[in-house]
């Protein structure tokens, strides 16, 4: 329970740090081009792949939990739709990037700690927390919503392919489906969530690579610790946002 | 001028520095030696401020800089150079940018001039022709002569050295050893240096400061240092067989 505590008050400790107002602004903006690059566009094949696949598993089984000759099968598309939007692409993308970017951002501060580069831009008189991990804040904040929607409509689209091509339903139903009853706000709800996520996912994790004491295996370790307390911060205001926002 | 004044400094309940006073002065290469984990390093970073001392005060040309905020430690920052033990060169970098890192941080430089800046460090420390290679890519010994290059990037007025020539052979720690003492002639830098090395110690060794266990035992030259009737120095200095045997066939 002390260690929860203090590790709560080094975590906003390290956010006002990280927040506070940038030295030079080329710089940041030059490593923020840098983060977006590693951070963002190097998460879209994976977010596409998982995606594609996920849309195509909700179709299906939406399809074969409704075999029932009162429901419209257009109700397939409908249901893909909203499981898609409301939870998969925000919740689940995020909890797979925050196994694949926060290990990444822990075990890149991490290093950084461990063989004394935050010590020597310290020395420097560079405040540290703010050059390495605003930009990765920024980038993430900034590019998840892209991936969001990359998300969304590549799962929509490995619905309809796999969806008509097992035969569940046609593709007039389909399109039909997913544009019937159609809510935008749950598109705007989605990404809330997304934004919020990406700031769990890369401060969480930045401040498990930030504080390491020791070697690699405590980098190591503290790349784990970033994985399941950002996954667990992302369910618990998964919980919270949604009471929130739809209710 | 540095002036240390009975530093003390514990992680926990274990004291690693116990009431350390020593003067550094400008122009020369000021040397703190002691076994491995005597708290050599401890001390370096408390001298810089990267870890706060419990007790004592550190005098910058007589400005307190334990009392100062991070707003004034970072103007004496800027006048810091230091050479970690590991190197700590920034991996995602390239040489040139390593080197070009605090001249894009703090100055107004332009890229031309930056560049004539970098190439002038690099050449000083015999680094040509690696501008664009990464630090995983240079030996151990190259990795410390960039460091080196950064650190003296900004025309620091303090370089702090934390063990140079570890993990080097004799021949390119010398070199190491040179560089700095010339550069810290050249610059009129206040210089110091970590090290167990006593070749370096023979070297360089204008001010000689001994640590054990966390506590300062003995201060001199070299000269005097292979004198000195200090018995755990001795037993320091007189480690090796061919120092002992130099010892034993001098009377
Ligand atoms: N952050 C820390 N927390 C706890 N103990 C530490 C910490 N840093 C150093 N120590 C302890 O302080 C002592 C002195 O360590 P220091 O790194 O200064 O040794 P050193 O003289 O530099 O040794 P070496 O020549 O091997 O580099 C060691 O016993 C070490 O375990
Ligand atoms: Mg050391």
């Amino acid at each position: 329970m002390f260690r929860f505590l203090s590790g709560f008050g080094s975590y906003w400790m390290l956010l006002g740090r990280v927040f506070a107002k940038p030295e030079k602004h080329s710089i940041y903006y030059r490593q923020t081009m840098k983060e977006l690059v590693s951070l963002g566009l190097r998460s879209i094949g994976i977010v596409t792949i998982i995606s594609f696949f996920m849309g195509a598993v909700i179709t299906l089984q939406t399809a074969y939990n409704t075999e029932n000759p009162i429901y419209p099968t257009y109700l397939i598309g409908l249901g893909a739709r909203d499981s898609i939007i409301l939870e998969f692409s925000s919740t689940i993308v995020a909890l797979i990037l925050a196994g694949k970017v926060g290990s990444n951002i822990a075990s890149e501060i991490g290093t950084m700690r461990v063989t004394e580069q935050i010590d020597a831009l310290e020395l420097m008189g560079v405040n540290s927390a703010s050059y390495i991990i605003l930009p990765k804040v920024v980038a993430s904040v900034l590019f998840n919503p892209f991936l969001t929607l990359i998300s969304i409509i590549t799962g929509i689209t490995g619905g309809w392919i796999v969806g008509t091509s097992a035969g569940v339903i046609t593709s007039q139903d389909y399109i039909y489906g997913i544009q019937y009853a159609f809510i935008p706000y749950y598109i705007t709800y989605s990404l809330i969530k997304t934004v919020v996520f990406a700031f769990i996912i890369t401060t969480v994790s930045a401040h498990q690579g930030y504080n390491v004491e020791g070697g690699s295996l405590e980098v190591g370790r503290a790349s784990t610790k970033a994985v399941v307390y950002s996954s667990v911060t992302i369910l618990l205001f998964n919980v919270i946002l949604t009471q929130m926002l739809l209710s | 001028m540095i002036r240390a004044e009975r530093i003390s400094k514990s992680f926990g309940d274990r004291r690693v520095l116990t009431d350390i006073s020593a003067v550094f002065e400008p122009g020369k290469t000021n040397l703190i030696i002691g076994k491995s984990g005597s708290g050599k390093t401890v001390f370096l970073k408390c001298l810089v401020g990267l870890l706060e001392v419990d007790e004592g005060e550190l005098y910058y040309d007589n400005v307190l800089f334990t009392g100062l905020d991070f707003r004034g430690k970072k103007e004496i920052r800027q006048q810091m150079g230091m050479l970690f033990q590991g190197s700590a060169l920034f991996d995602s970098m390239t040489v040139e940018e390593n080197v070009r890192f605090p001249l894009d941080m703090f100055t107004t430089m332009s890229y031309q001039e930056k560049l004539d800046r970098v190439n002038f460090c690099l050449d000083r420390v015999h680094i040509v022709n690696s501008n664009r290679l990464f630090p995983s890519e240079l030996s151990g010994g190259m990795k410390k002569r960039v460091a080196i290059a950064r650190a003296i990037a900004l025309k620091p007025r303090f370089l702090f050295c934390d063990e140079p020539n570890s993990g080097l052979d004799p021949k390119t720690s010398i070199v190491i050893d040179e560089l700095i003492r010339e550069i810290t002639v050249e610059l009129s830098m206040t210089t110091i240096v970590n090290t167990h090395d006593m070749n370096s110690v023979m070297e360089n060794g204008e001010k000689i400061i001994f640590i054990e266990e966390g506590e300062k035992c003995w201060e001199g030259n070299k000269n005097e240092i292979l004198k000195s009737d200090c018995r755990i120095l001795n037993e320091f200095v007189f480690a090796n067989a061919l120092a002992r045997q130099l010892k034993d066939s001098s009377g």
